[in-house]
């Protein structure tokens, strides 16, 4: 392989691992305070494109001005699905929480195909997003540029939010111990519906920035996506955020080098994502960054 | 009760289950004959799935992988050979599955034993895992397993999926099967092995410090769940007629998990009641979106409307009855008779204090 072509890989590689890191964080706060997988934020992660594409054809919203409306729904939607179906169950079994989120999958997966239709919808890009740039050798399209700066741009908010705020304080203090926080007059819902605005934003912002790389739309689109966001959270250490961001970033370069590398056995690109995660598991269970957890008798 | 008692009672339920098989598949349609399977083949898939979360505590997300395999040993075993010439289109079938053929019930405990024997490959390692790690790595084999059946085009022929498999299950199979896993696992559960497991569940260091062997027990338990869920995979191959790698994605492994959370935890009872509940209500919403009237006003069709509803249901039902359905309720003879003693006696005393 040539150094040329191995840059261009490493390129998609980075530009693909940030939009898994920017799904992955939704995972990951949310299951560092809720203990709950929350298999409904694939489905968050579809509904951005989808609210980008009918602003902008629909009600001809300027192209910044849908991407503000879609982020906007998008978290609401977040947050109202908390509200709606996790907020009776926090003092349920865990498993009801998780049977619950995979009630709100389905329901918003139906959703888009009943409001949305099942045909897959294309694209409408701006002319600046499918600009192309040559370095050397290497061809860049200016939305891999935009998904690198922006998930890095949103990554560098969030780390300030959640380490310099005082709504992140009280987000850290609920996922240690959700209980005492209360007691410590932490206002607990607000500050959980403020990760799941949060998560779901930045979820969004990784499904624009999806549909204007595969601009293809279908309701079923977040289920793989989300699927590997959550294993890159996992691999990362599930309920750390830079563990997240750090995942993301390793199972993105990890597909594309996989295929790049062994292009006769790309069929099996996710089963080797799968063994890796399992791997990790099996030696590092509790992902690269997770901190050990000792269990008390 | 006596124990003798309850035998014959047994017995007796099971002559009325088949008469009432036996009425059912001779005068229901070919439609209400394929929800009632399914019904009866979800309840070997819960039931199997039970054992290992409901039963041991062990959060197994890989059902769909174990019925995927059982689905391709079946379909492989049971094809005609000249079939199996005309459907390999993408490349022709390896060799010693263009000649293997045997009869259905050898088919069906073959796929169960292929399942089991993945189960012992993958428990081995993963079942040190405890919690939502366990219930990831399991899902992740689960979707290799899948991977692999779609990129062997020369085995399961890929992505197109296999079509025109004889349809050998009818409620005899399904029930019959449902009815041999009830009665394994509940003597199963009923037994030591029984109570070690559910010490498993209740406190995995308690039960490691009496003595319980952790290892052996959960990789026991999860074999023999994937056993029954390898035959159900195979029973279920036999009822759809086709079969291909998208069918067993892990929205399959979380219809399982959302009967047997539904029935309640731990209950063989609700497992059953939920299996059927769940195939009739996903049948019996179609009307929905195929567009109906009332009155005046007439619902166009409207696709999707159908999971809408369902998904709605499944959330009322989660939100008001977090622990399931029956909450842990289980069926017994002696319970049968106390509740029927109890409502006569309320009857007469009633009946006294009108006089």
């Amino acid at each position: 392989m040539s150094l040329n072509l191995f840059l261009q890989n490493v390129a998609n590689g980075l530009s693909l691992g940030s939009l898994y890191a920017l799904i992955a964080i939704g995972y990951t706060m949310v299951y560092g305070i809720l203990r709950l997988i929350n298999f409904a934020h694939g489905e968050i992660f579809m509904l951005a494109p989808y609210f980008l594409y009918f602003g902008f054809l629909m009600f001809h919203l300027p192209w910044w001005a849908s991407i503000i409306v879609a982020i906007a729904l998008t978290s609401m939607t977040g947050m109202l699905s908390e509200k709606i179906a996790y907020k009776p169950l926090r003092d349920a079994p865990r498993i009801s929480a998780l049977i619950s989120a995979i009630g709100v999958s389905f329901f918003l997966q139906n959703l888009a195909i009943v409001v949305f239709s099942g045909i897959p919808k294309s694209v409408h890009r701006p002319e600046f997003f499918t600009r192309l740039y040559k370095f050397g050798g290497i061809r860049i399209q200016s939305t891999l540029f935009a998904s690198i700066i922006v998930s890095s741009i949103f990554l560098t908010l969030l780390l300030y939010v959640i380490y310099r705020t005082k709504t992140g304080l009280a987000m850290r203090a609920i996922s240690t111990d959700i209980e005492t926080s209360r007691l410590m007059a932490v206002d607990v819902n607000k500050a959980i519906s403020v990760t799941f605005i949060i998560g779901s934003a930045l979820a969004a912002v990784g499904g624009i920035l999806w549909g204007l790389r595969f601009p293809q739309l279908f309701p079923t689109m977040g289920m793989i996506p989300g699927l590997k966001a959550f294993i890159a959270a996992v691999v990362g250490g599930i309920g750390n955020i830079p563990g997240a961001m750090l995942g993301g970033l390793v199972l993105g370069m990890t597909e594309i080098l996989f295929v790049a590398f062994l292009p006769a056995i790309s069929g099996y690109r996710d089963a080797f994502v799968f063994l890796i995660l399992i791997l990790i598991l099996l030696f590092k269970p509790d992902g690269i960054l997770g901190k050990k957890v000792q269990e008390k008798v | 009760m006596k124990k003798q008692n309850e035998k014959i009672f047994t017995l007796f339920a099971l002559i009325m289950l088949v008469i009432l098989v036996y009425l059912a598949e001779k005068h229901l349609d070919a439609y209400k004959l394929r929800i009632l399977n399914l019904g009866a083949i979800y309840v070997t898939l819960g039931i199997s799935l039970n054992l290992i979360y409901g039963f041991t505590g062990q959060f197994s997300l890989g059902h769909a992988g174990f019925m995927a395999i059982g689905a391709y040993v079946t379909t492989l075993l049971v094809l005609p050979s000249y079939y199996k010439e005309m459907i390999y289109i993408l490349e022709p079938l390896a060799w010693p599955f263009t000649v293997i053929h045997a009869p259905f019930i050898i088919a069906l405990f073959l796929s169960g034993l292929f399942a089991a024997f993945a189960a012992l490959i993958i428990g081995l390692p993963v079942l040190r895992l405890k919690g939502d790690y366990l219930g990831i790595a399991t899902l992740g084999f689960a979707e290799i397993i899948r991977i692999i059946a779609n990129n062997l085009p020369n085995i399961t022929n890929g992505a197109l999926g296999i079509k025109g498999i004889p349809e050998f299950t009818n409620l005899w199979w399904s029930v019959g099967v449902a009815v041999v896993t009830i009665y394994i696992i509940k003597g199963l559960i009923d037994s030591s092995y029984g109570r070690a497991l559910m010490a498993i569940r209740e406190n995995e260091i308690a039960a490691e410090v009496i003595g319980i062997n952790l290892t052996y027990h959960k990789v026991m338990s999860f074999t023999i769940s994937a056993f029954f869920a390898g035959v159900a995979g195979g029973l279920f191959a036999c009822l759809l007629t086709t079969i291909d790698p998208k069918a067993f994605m892990f929205v399959m492994t979380f219809n399982i998990l959302i009967v047997v959370v539904m029935g309640g935890l731990g209950s063989i009872t609700g497992t059953v009641l939920a299996a059927f509940l769940f195939n009739f209500f996903l049948e019996y919403l179609r009307p929905i979106e195929a567009g109906f009237q009332i009155g005046p006003v007439t619902m166009p069709a409207i696709p999707g409307l159908r999971m809408v509803t369902f998904s709605v249901l499944l959330l009322i039902i989660i939100l008001y009855k977090q622990k399931g359905l029956l909450g842990g309720f289980e069926f017994s003879w002696e319970g049968f008779f106390h509740f029927f003693n109890k409502l006569s006696t309320n009857k007469k005393s009633s009946e006294g204090s009108t006089k």
